[in-house]
């Protein structure tokens, strides 16, 4: 079984968001984490294996030269070698391109499964894992909570909006990890020491040759919510406090 | 005829969801500088009676697509079914409601389209002819406006956001059946098995009330008292990570950034405190009340009203006070 995981580095998910001179988001000085569903995803991908008792976790990323450290730390975590992708003409990249060329990447190997997070936590756009699915011709499973592999097929339970649905496909598919599907590890010490020793494979767009990868959307500009004023406290002991509130709601706030 | 506004129809038990009638609405403003044809898109099987009741929401034509092997959405079925109704009547934009499906299938619809996607859309507005889109990124910390440089643009849209227009009773669409051709592989997804907790609240993103409870809360089973309030106001019932994390509530019902986005009409944070995480979950909903017990809380920070007591006072006062209205009409 030889699975790969998209991983994207993000900012960390406490990080206060500001704008930069130029119009953009400030990155400066801000803690980068791996996509907290990632991680989900490289668990998963890690127990499969383990449960097979054979087979390679491929990490892939995109990005500049601080993306290594996300990949590294996926190394660390369990991962057999890891795919940095870093190439000047990513910048502007869109969900378009971005897929583009990580199914590039993919298209190059054949694995069995490809594991990603249903959204990152910084554009949450949602797109990038299954816009690499239609690339590559092979069917999806969104947000999975829980995922059984079999010889040549996978059956994944999909969050839906009252519950859940098992949703069977054959392989190679891809799946996008939801929050619950389990419980991700750490990087061990001896993990952290044996990752400097894995392989970690650059490549460049030349390298990949994408098809067309012009970006199909173009961001215009970025604004910050205007900030919310504290209201008004309301005082009192608890049966008067929710009079008061009640009449608020009803006749000033109209909510209810 | 090319061009035009779509809008894909989310319809479940042959009722569109509320999002539908946003989206309509939503179709009908952008298309009206231009007076382009709205379509509503509508997929499934036995929908017939569902599509003649879009008109009066703002479609002014349904393309149906029924077929038994619709009944249930799948990714596959549905975007073949769509991406070839798209290169045949060429519109200029496709919407669809940022919900579990609209979320599985746009993306796949525009890799196979090779155009660009705006995901969770807040604002939809023109700018001159052009269609300028703007969506919360960093769970709403900030916004993106932008543009697509391909054709369609495809967006989904956060539900609960625009207004849906009351229905205009003398307004009809045309309905026009489409061919639906559907190969082995458009069926290579099988639903093995669904299971629902039917649940008489509305769904989260949906709801117009929500009622949301943090640590502050302390056990799963003190969750029947936002319950009981949620229901005596006719709301969902919400959760901070803590919650979550701690095992009291499942994850989908968990608002923030790793859980829900959501925009109500009223919000009421039991026991949260407010952190970064979860304010970028419910920032923009329209009122929001914070009870804790914590004066210091950063909820209060953004709360319209707040009530520093005791939630388990508080909460079965407010449910009786909202009973008593709701028994007076």
């Amino acid at each position: 079984m030889k699975i790969a995981v998209l991983i994207k580095q993000t900012f960390d998910t406490e990080a206060r968001i500001a704008l930069a001179p130029g119009g953009g988001i400030e990155a400066e000085g801000v803690n980068l984490i791996v996509n907290p569903y990632d991680e989900f995803a490289l668990e998963e991908a890690l127990r499969i294996k383990e449960k097979i008792g054979s087979g390679e976790v491929v990490v892939v990323s995109a990005g500049g030269p601080r993306v290594q450290d996300v990949l590294r730390t996926a190394l660390a975590t369990g991962a057999d070698r890891g795919i940095h992708i870093e190439d000047p003409g990513l910048a502007g990249a869109d969900e378009y391109s971005m897929a583009t060329v990580l199914a590039a990447a993919l298209k190059q190997e054949s694995f069995d499964l490809v594991l990603a997070g249903w959204r990152a936590v910084d554009d949450g756009s949602a797109q990038v894992a299954i816009r690499v699915a239609e690339i590559l011709g092979v069917p999806h499973v969104n947000v999975v909570t829980a995922l059984a592999v079999e010889e040549g097929r996978a059956a994944a339970t999909m969050e839906i909006e009252d519950g859940c649905q098992v949703v069977e496909v054959p392989l190679p598919a891809v799946f996008t990890a939801q929050k619950g599907l389990n419980e991700p590890r750490y990087p061990s010490m001896r993990g952290i020491m044996q990752a400097k020793k894995k392989p970690l494979a650059h490549l460049t767009l030349n390298d990949l040759t994408p098809a067309d990868m012009l970006p199909k959307t173009k961001p215009t500009g970025y604004f910050l919510p205007a900030g919310r004023q504290a209201g008004r406290v309301i005082d009192g002991e608890a049966a008067a406090a929710v009079r008061e509130l009640v009449r608020l709601l009803r006749e000033e706030a109209k909510a209810i | 005829m090319n061009g035009g506004i779509w809008v894909v129809v989310e319809a479940r038990d042959g009722k569109p969801k509320k999002i539908t009638y946003e989206m309509l609405s939503l179709a009908r403003r952008i298309a009206g500088a231009q007076d382009e044809e709205v379509a509503a898109v509508l997929c499934g099987h036995n929908l017939a009676e569902t599509a003649a009741g879009l008109g009066k929401y703002g479609a002014d034509r349904v393309y149906l697509a029924d077929d038994e092997r619709l009944a249930s959405y799948t990714t596959l079925a549905y975007t073949r079914v769509l991406a070839d109704l798209v290169r045949h009547r060429v519109p200029r934009v496709v919407l669809a409601g940022y919900t579990v499906t609209g979320r599985d299938l746009m993306p796949r619809l525009a890799a196979r389209l090779g155009t660009g996607l705006f995901t969770d859309c807040t604002g939809v507005e023109l700018d001159g002819s052009e269609l300028v889109f703007t969506r919360p990124v960093y769970a709403g910390k900030a916004y993106l406006r932008g543009v697509t440089t391909a054709s369609p643009a495809l967006a989904t849209i956060r539900p609960n956001v625009f207004p849906a227009r009351p229905p205009a009773d003398d307004r009809q669409a045309i309905v026009e059946e489409v061919p639906v051709e559907l190969g082995p592989q458009d069926l290579r997804q099988v639903i093995r098995e669904v299971l629902c907790q039917v649940s008489a609240r509305p769904e989260l993103t949906e709801a117009d009330i929500i009622v949301s409870g943090g640590r502050g809360v302390k056990a799963p089973e003190n969750f029947k008292l936002l319950e009981e309030l949620a229901d005596a106001l006719g709301g969902a019932v919400g959760a901070s990570r803590a919650a979550v994390d701690s095992g009291w509530v499942e994850h989908r019902f968990q608002v923030g950034q790793t859980g829900k986005t959501v925009s109500p009409v009223l919000y009421i944070a039991c026991g949260i405190s407010g952190a970064i995480q979860h304010l970028a979950g419910m920032g923009s909903s329209k009122c929001i009340v914070a009870i804790n017990k914590d004066p210091e809380a950063n909820i209060f920070k953004m709360a319209d009203y707040g009530i520093v007591g005791d939630l388990f006072e508080v909460i079965p006062e407010l449910t009786t006070v909202c009973r008593e209205l709701k028994s007076q009409g």
